[in-house]
């Protein structure tokens, strides 16, 4: 291009211009320092909240799934979508609900249920610290508390509650995982009296249940272990007591009203409610002098065995409740203001704090004083046989003027507090200590929960506030009248909140909980091993693979392995057969599971893991050839990774034939007419 | 990088009649470049020197030996016997059954990976055991490996055996092959 002008100062200029051009581009491109408050934000926030492609994030963070049953896990501070985790809800991604290994963790005393609300979710914890082994979650309608294995991400067990309806105070744990409770938020008749009753004589017959449920120490294995029976109101959070507090729970709770429709209005006519303080320890000496009442109740316990890597569901049909109005000593009432929310403990266990949905201030209850105020007997006289304390003798403080509509709080462990605040849409920090004020974040929009991880222990890890909020409304290019749902990422190692990343979460994120990725990692099971794998219908090698006739069911021995399936002809089947494939994954190895799907099948496919064994029932319902075929990408003959059942007609002679690679083309008859 | 190319081509052009006018704007420009560099603090040059240096350094002892494969097991700590040892044969055929049977043959045909006929003969037993135990590393640098796999299209997959089923599918594959 230079080359081709003529005049030496008229190409010198054709060359300084450039040059000129690409010293200002390249600095002014790369200068750094930022023009104003916006940019001063975003620059910055990519840097914290970036993880290079190939690296882990810092933190798990255990998302509910809110009304979509289920739990997700993100990576923080990248807000990553890890996983999503099955467990009150079918899910045909991974077979949740359709194989028939794990039809029986649906399973109800009111029979299978697909679709549940899981609002909270709870990391289990050895002396206040979480430990990284099981995330609990609970189901908000038809009442239940699963528990999830970290080393597998699998819900392997899920437990009903009696006498609760709409378990929403739950599953908060104790500090060293002895108990998750469950308070119901409907107050409701026992279950082992007659419902059929008016529902205007509420305040006669309607009663509040919290169920504790033990967690065996290595097992993980949760029972009930004993119920509070308690005045008819609506239970709606909790938090265990730690360090000085555990032996105590405390719950929030509203509609001490007792009202039993337009609660709107008519469970916000007093002026204050209640946290509950219940000494657990207390009621575990009365179960102890025998004086529990057994009652004769239904509910489903459904376990996920690993090495039959099949669930099972026992009915269970008895309960043992305490009468927490009538036994002295076990629990006692804090007026709390205006329809309390959140009621959360702090990591030194001596502040909890009430959020009064509709207050505008936060009191801040002391455990010390409490317990002298009980000792004193500093009674406002009792709320059905239950001791109510005076308001100002628990009462540590007063956070003012706060916002409107605090929530819910979390700890940094440096002694400050993170409150949400839904009606002014905003996360405010305050020192716990001297409840003042020091900082105010917006969030977008309308947060309920917030996390900090490990915000509800003895020691918290710092660093991030997530909030997660109701409504997105611009913050995401539109999907239609359901956008998409999300959750907001702050950077907390300063004094100042600093919003980093805004990211979508399944609807809806509800409340969640994190921890470090290396306290699950260390333990995550790779695969399952074969040789452990005792599923009555495993075949452990192509060996064992068959097709075996009981009467109208025939049960299928099918193994996989990249790329094939053994059998893969099957010939035999009739109109009116019950088709049973128990596929066995024979591999061994990391991230190889295998899919299996048919077509025509009325439920869904498969999802197995390496060295597991599931079942697809299939009832075929016309003659003909029925194509199946691996789902999950699994190598590069994925695509090969087929076969075929044949279907004939009921009563046919069509003898049963299986194999694979052996089944040769039959001569073709029209070769000889040529 | 652009504006240094650029200089070298200005350079070369006009060197004989704006020599001196020439260098200045040179020295101009590349002092520009300097700033550039500057201005946000690390020169991203250094990290790749001492990237380039790890990775000449990384590479010397580690040389793959296609004879021994890649792994725990060497010519010296897998002891072969005279004769077969038969009850090891016999675990070896019961691990093959689960593990390895789906994909591979006895005799010289190809499932989906080579058939088993003859293959102590071709491997020595330490690169066998080695390839069971740790395929992926071998199948990313042996050559022969990098041959198969073109062939099978298929990466074999680590079933994870323990070292004693390694070592017992090894003699089984002696039985396969004759040794008595």
């Amino acid at each position: 291009m230079y080359s081709t002008q003529s005049n030496p100062m008229k190409r010198l200029i054709n060359v300084i211009m450039p040059i000129m051009a690409i010293s200002v581009l390249s600095f002014g491109i790369n200068s750094c320092k930022p023009k104003g408050a916006s940019e001063a934000v975003s620059g910055d926030a990519a840097v914290k909240a970036y993880v290079p492609p190939g690296k882990y994030d810092e933190f798990y963070n255990f998302v509910s799934g809110g009304f979509s049953g289920q739990m997700s896990v993100y990576g923080l501070p990248s807000g990553r979508l890890l996983r999503v985790i099955p467990v009150f809800s079918v899910d045909p991604e991974k077979g949740w609900g359709y194989s028939e290994e794990t039809k029986p963790m649906l399973n109800t005393s009111h029979g299978f249920v697909p679709w549940d609300d899981l609002h909270h979710t709870e990391l289990s914890q050895t002396n206040g610290e979480v430990d990284g082994r099981w995330v609990f979650g609970n189901g908000n309608n038809t009442p239940r508390v699963a528990r999830i294995d970290l080393k597998t991400f699998r819900t392997s067990e899920i437990i009903e509650l009696p006498n609760s309806a709409g378990n929403h105070s739950s599953p908060f744990a104790t500090e060293n995982t002895e108990y998750v409770v469950a308070g119901t938020r409907f107050s409701v008749p026992p279950d082992n009296v007659n419902g059929d009753i008016p529902i205007n004589t509420y305040k006669q017959n309607f009663k509040g249940h919290i169920s504790f449920i033990s967690v065996d120490k290595q097992s993980g294995a949760m029972d009930s272990a004993f119920q509070l029976r308690l005045p008819g109101v609506n239970f709606d959070l909790a938090r265990a007591g730690k360090g000085k507090s555990h032996g105590w729970f405390f719950f929030s709770c509203y509609n001490s009203e007792q009202a039993n429709t337009l609660l709107e209005v008519n469970a916000s006519q007093k002026d204050k409610d209640f946290v509950l303080a219940v000494n657990w320890k207390k009621a575990e000496e009365y179960i102890k002098q025998g004086k529990g009442e057994k009652q004769a109740v239904r509910y489903a316990h459904n376990v996920y065995n690993e090495s039959t890597h099949t669930a099972t569901s026992e009915i269970k049909t008895s309960v043992t409740v305490l009468d927490a109005m009538s036994l002295e000593g076990i629990c006692y009432l804090i007026p709390c203001p205006k329809s309390p929310h959140g009621c959360d403990v702090d990591p030194t266990g001596e502040y909890i704090v009430g959020s009064g949905k509709l207050a505008a201030l936060i009191p801040v209850f002391s455990f010390d004083k409490l317990q002298n105020a009980i000792s004193t007997s500093q009674f406002d006289g009792k709320y059905d046989g239950i001791p109510v304390v005076k308001y100002e003798a628990a009462l540590h403080g007063e956070v003012q003027k706060p916002g409107l509509g605090p929530l819910h709080t979390e700890f940094d462990g440096n002694g400050n507090a993170y409150t949400s605040f839904f009606v002014s849409s905003e996360i405010v920090k305050w020192n716990i200590k001297d409840l003042k004020v020091l900082d105010r974040v917006p969030t977008y929009y309308s947060i309920g929960h917030l996390c900090v991880p490990g915000g509800n222990s003895r020691k918290p890890f710092g660093k991030y506030v997530v909030a997660y909020n109701k409504i997105t409304k611009d913050r995401y290019a539109p999907t239609g009248p359901e956008l998409a749902q999300s959750a907001q990422l702050y950077d907390i190692s300063g004094d100042k909140m600093q919003l980093i990343l805004d990211f979508p979460t399944i609807g809806e994120p509800h409340y969640a909980q994190a921890c470090p990725v290396e306290l699950v990692a260390k333990n995550s099971l790779k695969f399952f091993k074969i040789d452990e794998n005792k599923h009555p219908y495993a075949a452990k090698g192509e060996a064992e693979s068959k097709v075996v006739r009981e009467g109208n069911k025939v049960h299928i021995y099918m193994t996989s392995i990249r790329s094939h399936f053994s059998p893969d002809n099957i010939e035999g089947v009739k109109l009116g057969d019950e088709v049973y494939f128990h596929i066995t994954n024979l591999e061994q190895d990391w991230d190889v599971p295998h899919g299996f799907a048919v077509k025509g099948a009325l439920n869904a496919e498969l999802l197995i893991m390496p060295g597991e064994t599931s079942t697809l029932k299939w009832i075929p319902d016309r003659v003909g050839i029925y194509p199946i075929y691996c789902t999950d990408f699994c190598s590069a003959l994925h695509q090969e990774m087929q076969g075929y059942v044949r279907v004939s007609p009921a009563g046919s002679s069509v003898p049963l034939m299986f194999s694979t690679g052996k089944n040769k083309p039959a001569p073709d008859p029209t070769a000889s007419a040529k | 990088m652009i504006a240094l190319q650029l200089n070298f081509a200005v350079e070369k052009l006009f060197y004989r009649n704006t020599q001196t006018i020439m260098r200045a704007i040179v020295i101009a420009g590349f002092f520009s470049f300097l700033i550039f560099l500057g201005s946000c603090g690390d020169s991203p040059k250094t990290d790749t020197q001492s990237a380039q240096k790890n990775d000449v350094e990384k590479k010397d002892p580690n040389q793959y030996d296609p004879h021994r494969g890649e792994g725990k097991f060497t010519a010296e700590n897998v002891k072969v016997g005279a004769t077969l040892d038969v009850a090891m044969a016999k675990a070896g055929a019961e691990v093959r059954e689960v593990k390895c049977a789906a994909c591979h043959s006895l005799k010289d045909d190809r499932i989906v990976g080579p058939g088993w006929q003859g293959v102590t003969s071709r491997r020595k037993p330490e690169w066998l055991m080695n390839f069971i135990t740790n395929p992926d590393p071998m199948i990313s640098k042996d050559p022969e490996l990098q041959v198969q796999l073109e062939v099978c299209l298929m990466r074999m997959p680590n079933q994870n055996l323990s070292d004693d089923e390694a070592r017992q599918v090894f003699e089984f594959m002696r039985q396969n092959d004759g040794v008595k």
